[in-house]
């Protein structure tokens, strides 16, 4: 490999460019200017996005990653630039997702003496990243970035943050880019199961009769999904997902019967209370899936297949660890799998899903336009193919509920962390790896108003995005616990909204109001037709609450279900004990 | 018996603070850390002690300490046979008329006197926990001043065990985690 005199920040692109990185999201400042001003000579290699917060821009990198599978990258200056980025990293981390956030810092001679715009980014990311780097000597530059982007990407996938001072951006050596990767001693890699727990995995898969596979984001981040389904097929399984699970497992194959937790399927978590046999795939039974977990599926053997050995017994203590990459092992069981069948346990499930859907307001013809008619017309008229991406909120539960994804990468949502703001930076950076398949931002009016500048990126990078702003002048879902919880004192949650119409006109997009059911599609018609951004703004419904739901903390089979005439009665009273 | 982790970490900047910060946001008590060099160049050795009793948590511990990227291997030595050890520096006013019965405990205590003032002693002595905690309650009637204990060290007995060679298969260091235990997979 011949060697080139290059500086700091010529060595950041070489590197940034070799991980196939095609799009960098950022925003320039005092001590990243090197970098800025090196990206000039890799304009061929690297398309900039220029965002209007940083947060925005590691969002960006964020949902480029979730649509993508690759890592996305975002970039920022020193200080409030890097603060800025904590929410997103924190966004990435509780959701597995690959990014690498470079930050430029005061120049290392200075550090530690509160120069201008300097904060202890490493330390203050610590406990929001995978793993982070000061640089602190131009000869491990290249070095770092390649770990960097390593650590991002392998095992359990996460963001990474690269703290580079100004100086070593400005500093030149004889460069030559690393080939291979240094070891890292550190690093913790599955060993794969072993045969006996291969053999206990046939041996309690055959002994079950309730069997229950939970799919979660595992299944889509090791591309699960094949092997997933031929298990479920061979021994007659039926699959629940979680919210990042969704998309995962086709919601059109007739063994997955639907979501699970706080609002997902009443049916689901009665099976998953019932079930003598859980199969958990990649996922970490966090609170809003198990509800109680002193009575969480009492009677059912645990089998918890888990790339993060800290995941497993964490929250649920399981029968059978595996801590593996969940597409090997299942591979590995496949052979060795008898054919089963577990249709009674199929039939009683299906029972509980017909108790269930009298309850269920898509089914209902309401005077007001409602939450969840809108997207289930959104669903109609994407055809069920578009890429969608949420924010946080009723419109987040009703998507998960009424738009059913038959494939991996198509519902990019804020699950873990639950970060307001996420869906209209997401859907950005989504753009620019999903560029054939339409994509569709459902955002909730309060969610929108927190990062709603991005649509000055959104125009000046030309990205064909739909937005829909779900509007019931209220941050519903805290409303909704106030209304549930707190004897409906509806502190702080009403919220005014700026007219989006004449917002959108402002950033010189086309926008469209709709407050009647009829008018749902044919806007959706003349969005579609948009090149570049298009805005609606849906006026639904400002009282309407999601349903089903366990109250945070209470068993998971006691869900309060809709009462049957929505316009009689909006007040629940009774904790309907659905599982009896 | 407190959980006992012997810890090796790459001397690098920061790598203690990764671990403060671990043990903080997972809310995990620590009793104490002894860090220090290991018979490998670059290598730390940290003895962590833990006051978590639960075996499910503890093997959450384990496991959330080998993630961070920083730290190359950790054993849990809390089950095995080890030779574990606290250093204890002990400072007295002490007046020369008490001396002989001084004299008398530091002998019995296997202690040293490594320091004599006007007005004051130092002690210093190396034992486990125990039998530093009966010298401190010991040494109480000479008007204790200053006390700095560093904290336990252990050392597995035996051949070298060499943690760093040891194969971490957390599929087979799964099973020691287990609430009760259930059937063995090899």
């Amino acid at each position: 490999m011949k060697k080139r005199k290059l500086t700091g920040a010529e060595i950041i692109w070489e590197c940034v460019a070799k991980e196939e990185v095609e799009v960098v999201f950022g925003y320039p400042g005092g001590a990243i200017l090197p970098a800025y001003d090196a990206l000039e000579k890799y304009r061929d290699k690297i398309h900039h996005v220029l965002v209007r917060h940083e947060q925005g821009a590691t969002h960006m990198a964020d949902g480029y990653a979730r649509a993508s599978g690759k890592v996305g990258v975002a970039m920022a200056t020193s200080g409030p630039g890097a603060t800025n980025m904590i929410t997103g990293l924190a966004t990435a981390m509780m959701d597995s997702s690959p990014i690498v956030c470079i930050t430029g810092q005061v120049p290392s001679s200075v550090i530690g003496s509160d120069a201008f715009q300097e904060v202890d980014i490493t330390g203050a990311t610590i406990p929001v990243t995978k793993h982070n780097y000061l640089v602190m000597d131009i000869n491990e530059l290249a070095d770092i970035i390649k770990e960097g982007f390593h650590i991002a990407r392998s095992g359990r996938p996460g963001p990474v943050l690269i703290d580079i001072p100004k100086d070593i951006q400005n500093q030149s050596i004889e460069f030559s880019y690393p080939e291979t990767l240094i070891d890292i001693p550190g690093e913790v890699k599955s060993s794969g199961a072993n045969d006996g727990q291969l053999k206990k995995f046939v041996e309690m898969i055959k002994a079950s009769k309730r069997p229950f596979i939970l799919a979660g984001h595992g299944v889509i981040i090791s591309e699960a999904t094949a092997n997933l389904l031929e298990m479920a097929e061979k021994a007659t399984i039926p699959i629940g997902a979680t919210l990042l699970g969704i998309g995962g497992v086709p919601k059109n194959h007739p063994l997955v019967v639907g979501w699970m937790g706080m609002h997902g399927d009443t049916w689901v978590n009665q099976a998953i209370q019932k079930a003598d046999l859980l199969i958990a795939c990649g996922m970490r039974f966090d609170d809003r899936v198990t509800g109680n977990l002193k009575t969480y599926s009492p009677n059912s053997k645990k089998i918890h297949i888990e790339i993060d050995p800290a995941e497993i017994n964490k929250n649920v203590k399981v029968d059978l660890p595996i801590h593996a990459d969940l597409n090997e092992i299942l591979s590995q069981v496949l052979p060795n799998l008898d054919q089963q069948d577990h249709h009674l346990w199929l039939n009683q499930i299906d029972k509980w899903r017909s108790e269930s859907t009298g309850r269920d307001i898509i089914h209902q013809d309401p005077e007001t336009l409602m939450g969840a008619h809108v997207i289930r017309k959104i669903w109609e008229g994407t055809n069920g193919n578009a890429l969608i991406v949420t924010d946080v909120g009723q419109h987040q539960m009703l998507e998960a509920q009424y738009y059913e994804h038959n494939e991996p990468r198509t519902l990019i949502t804020s699950g873990g962390l639950g970060t307001m703001g996420f869906s209209l930076p997401a859907g950005i950076g989504a753009s620019f790896y999903e560029k054939d398949r339409e994509i569709w931002v459902i955002v909730g009016d309060g969610s929108f108003q927190m990062t709603m500048m991005e649509l000055g990126t959104a125009v000046q990078e030309n990205r064909n995005i739909n937005i829909a702003i779900i509007n019931n002048g209220y941050l519903g879902m805290v409303r909704q616990w106030q209304e549930m919880f707190y004897d409906a004192r509806y502190s702080e949650t009403p919220i005014m909204s700026p007219d989006y119409i004449k917002l959108a006109e402002a950033y010189g997009l086309e926008a469209f109001r709709v407050e009647n059911l009829d008018d749902v599609i044919p806007t959706m018609r003349k969005a579609q037709k948009q090149q570049g951004p298009s805005l609606i703004e849906f006026v639904v419904e400002k009282q309407d609450m999601v349903y089903p739901m366990v109250p945070a903390g209470a068993d998971l089979h006691k869900m309060i279900e809709r009462p049957v005439n929505i316009t009689n009665e909006k007040k629940i009273t009774n904790n309907q004990e659905s599982l009896v | 018996m407190k959980q006992t982790l012997i810890t090796l970490i790459e001397n690098k900047p920061g790598v203690l603070h990764r671990i403060a910060s671990l043990f903080r946001r997972r809310n995990f008590n620590i009793e104490s850390v002894v860090a220090g060099s290991s018979e490998t160049p670059g290598i730390t050795r940290m003895t962590i002690i833990t006051n978590e009793m639960d075996r499910q948590k503890r093997g959450n511990i384990y496991y959330n300490l080998l993630n961070l990227v920083n730290v190359v291997a950790v054993k849990d030595v809390s089950d095995l046979p080890c030779v574990t050890r606290e250093f204890i520096l002990i400072k007295l006013q002490s007046s020369l008329g008490q001396f002989r019965e001084l004299n008398r405990l530091v002998k019995k205590f296997g202690a040293r006197i490594v320091d004599k003032g006007s007005e004051t002693i130092i002690l210093e002595a190396t034992d486990e926990k125990d039998m530093i905690d009966q010298l401190v309650d010991a040494l109480n009637p000479f008007n204790i001043t200053e006390i700095m204990r560093t904290g336990k060290i252990s050392m597995r007995k035996g051949r070298t065990h060499n943690v760093l060679s040891e194969t971490i298969s957390a599929n087979a260091d799964q099973e020691k985690w287990q609430p009760e235990q259930i059937d063995t997979y090899q």
